[in-house]
């Protein structure tokens, strides 16, 4: 998929941008989650732990209910949520006044970024940004979703240390097609609350992000079965099983 | 000017400079497109090749600090003589002695290669050495710490302010001067290429003369002129090894592309021992009979590897000979020789 079609055009956007947050609030079901510390059990009845958490969000843009849409400018909208460092919890970005009723973006990193030329791959992108562990040097491109951490179900066999791994990428192939597992998110914001962007005032969306649904999702994924999903042909259930799990809760005006 | 026009007169004068051949040995040039290779794929747009820009990287090029333990640099395992590769070694020797499951190929002419590693999975050379750097049995460290370490080093902030006018390190700045070391790296001074060029009267003797010909019938539709690759991927059946190296199928997923590698060039093959992905082929000969006797009837085999049902190639003695004869005009001992590109 290429993000270009996503850029419609900002006319109307007139006057000056004020500050508006995405809050990706990651949470177990009905808990917190706790990095290492949290056991939870998928609708497999395996239990499990998490210990790594990191994901793009990458293209945000937001639709007024008078139905104008504000795409924010590319090289501003590109984040990496690490569950690890709760400063990166929340997207900035800044756009025209008013109020708010629906939310889009990016779960991974577009095709058009991951062919770019390196000078392009700034702040979360730059691989020497802080952002270890979300590339594939030897394939290039970024990882999109990466989730790791422990359980019993992870047949000794497979891994002694009885860890899971998923590392969700692939956009879709340079030089010859391949899978895409770039996800693109619409939340209606109506029933939770719409976002009133107004100077002086700050909102805040309010996304609930329920990891459970990597497990249980539109796929059953079994950690007997697939506890090391990285660039294969699988990875694309756990692709679709976590861009159900963005939930808009409420949103603070 | 229009823009069309200065390109040409650019690239007239890059065809003059490639003629003169009046480089003073071990002497900056300008990069020189060779008067018989096609135009080259990468984007020098984005990365002007200077004095200071190439001599940044051929200094990192050679710089151990690039991994995690600072013994390994990626003159560890492409070296000069070998034509960067890794002589004698059948798959890489890394870090803490760990090996590697391929070969090393050659930094050579990848200004004309669209697609790097042996099964493709990069596709553009500013972004290659990331893979090195961060595989855990070649360089096993990470851009953030390389550049931590070159910062703090008295004499790279000026050869970046050299370079880039700012003594600001960056990941580009370093990925881009790396390329620029890499794309110098250009072997087209073969005895081959002077035939091709009509330099100096030089020509093939008869064995060449008849190798050429073998080539001709029985290579070329893979090792292309004048890269002598035309740079796909193919099964060539090779035997399945204990490692099942899945080659390109790893980067595409398409099963028809399982035992799929590059072809590699056929340029500087005395320097480049051993040979195949996996180093498996100590020799040329060893390769030829490979063609002859050796190629396995599996899924995915290459059609042109096919002749009546059977694979292989049809090959005698004296023509394996002869071929020999003409493989050797690829070597270019000017390439792995020039001081320009050995460390300083």
């Amino acid at each position: 998929m290429i993000i270009s079609a996503v850029g419609c055009s900002n006319k109307g956007a007139q006057g000056t941008l004020v500050p508006l947050s995405i809050e990706f609030d990651n949470i177990a079901g009905e808990q917190n989650l706790q990095l290492g510390t949290g056991v939870y059990r998928n609708a497999e009845g395996e239990t499990y732990s998490v210990d790594f958490l990191q994901y793009y969000i990458s293209n945000i843009s937001l639709t007024r209910t008078d139905g104008f849409t504000y795409t924010v400018p590319q090289d501003s909208s590109y984040f990496l949520i690490r569950e690890e460092d709760p400063k990166t919890r929340f997207a900035n970005v800044k756009v025209p006044e008013g109020e708010y009723s629906r939310l889009t973006f990016m779960v991974g990193v577009d095709s058009l970024r991951n062919t770019m030329d390196i000078s392009k791959r700034t702040g979360v992108l730059d691989p020497a940004g802080g952002m270890e562990g979300m590339y594939w040097e030897w394939n290039s491109g970024y990882i999109f979703f990466r989730m790791e951490g422990t359980s019993f179900a992870v047949p000794a066999t497979i891994d002694a240390k009885q860890r899971f791994r998923f590392h969700i990428g692939g956009f879709g192939g340079i030089s010859a097609p391949t899978i895409n597992n770039i996800k693109t998110i619409s939340i209606d914001l109506t029933a939770g609350g719409t976002a009133l962007v107004k100077k002086g005032a700050h909102s805040n969306i309010h996304l609930m992000v329920d990891i459970m649904k990597v497990f249980d999702g539109p796929s059953q994924v079994r950690l007997k079965d697939h506890s090391q999903v990285m660039f294969s042909d699988y990875s694309a259930s756990i692709a679709k099983n976590y861009s159900t799990m963005f939930r808009h809760d409420h949103t603070e005006n | 000017m229009c823009n069309v026009c200065s390109v040409c007169i650019a690239f007239l004068m890059i065809l003059l400079l490639g003629c003169g051949a009046g480089n003073k040995e071990g002497q900056f040039h300008p990069f020189v497109i060779p008067a018989n290779f096609p135009p080259p794929s990468y984007r020098f747009k984005d990365n002007k090749i200077t004095q200071a820009g190439f001599t940044l990287g051929r200094k990192l090029f050679y710089d151990p600090r690039l991994s995690r333990n600072n013994t390994i640099s990626c003159g560890s395992c492409h070296i000069q003589s070998a034509a960067f590769t890794q002589h004698g070694h059948d798959v890489s020797h890394g870090i803490d002695d760990r090996l590697g499951t391929r070969n090393s190929p050659p930094i050579m002419n990848l200004a004309w290669s669209a697609t790097l590693m042996w099964d493709g999975g990069i596709s553009d050379l500013d972004l290659q050495p990331l893979a090195p750097i961060s595989n855990h049995v070649e360089m096993d460290d990470n851009m953030e710490n390389i550049i931590r370490k070159i910062r703090s080093d008295p004499e790279y902030p000026g050869l970046f302010k050299k370079a880039y006018r700012t003594d600001d390190i960056t990941t580009t700045r370093v990925l881009k001067a790396l390329s620029q070391f890499m794309l110098m790296c250009v072997s087209s001074h073969s005895k081959y290429d002077s035939v091709m060029r009509k330099e100096g009267g030089v020509t093939f003797n008869v064995d060449e003369q008849d190798g050429y010909f073998i080539y001709q019938q029985k290579c070329a539709a893979c090792h292309a002129e004048p890269l002598f690759t035309d740079l796909s991927f193919r099964n060539i059946g090779l035997r399945v090894t204990a490692v099942k190296d899945p080659g390109r199928y790893a980067v595409t997923l398409k099963s028809s592309d399982r035992y799929k590698f590059r072809v590699p060039s056929l340029r500087n093959l005395a320097y480049t021992a051993p040979y195949m992905h996996d180093g498996r082929y100590l020799t040329i000969t060893a390769v030829l009979n490979h063609y002859t006797d050796l190629v396995q009837l599996i899924r995915g085999i290459d059609p042109l590897l096919i002749r009546k049902g059977r694979p292989g190639i049809t090959m005698t003695q004296e023509d394996k000979r002869k071929l020999v004869a003409f493989l050797n005009t690829l070597n270019d001992q000017q390439f792995v020789r020039d001081p320009l590109l050995s460390p300083q």
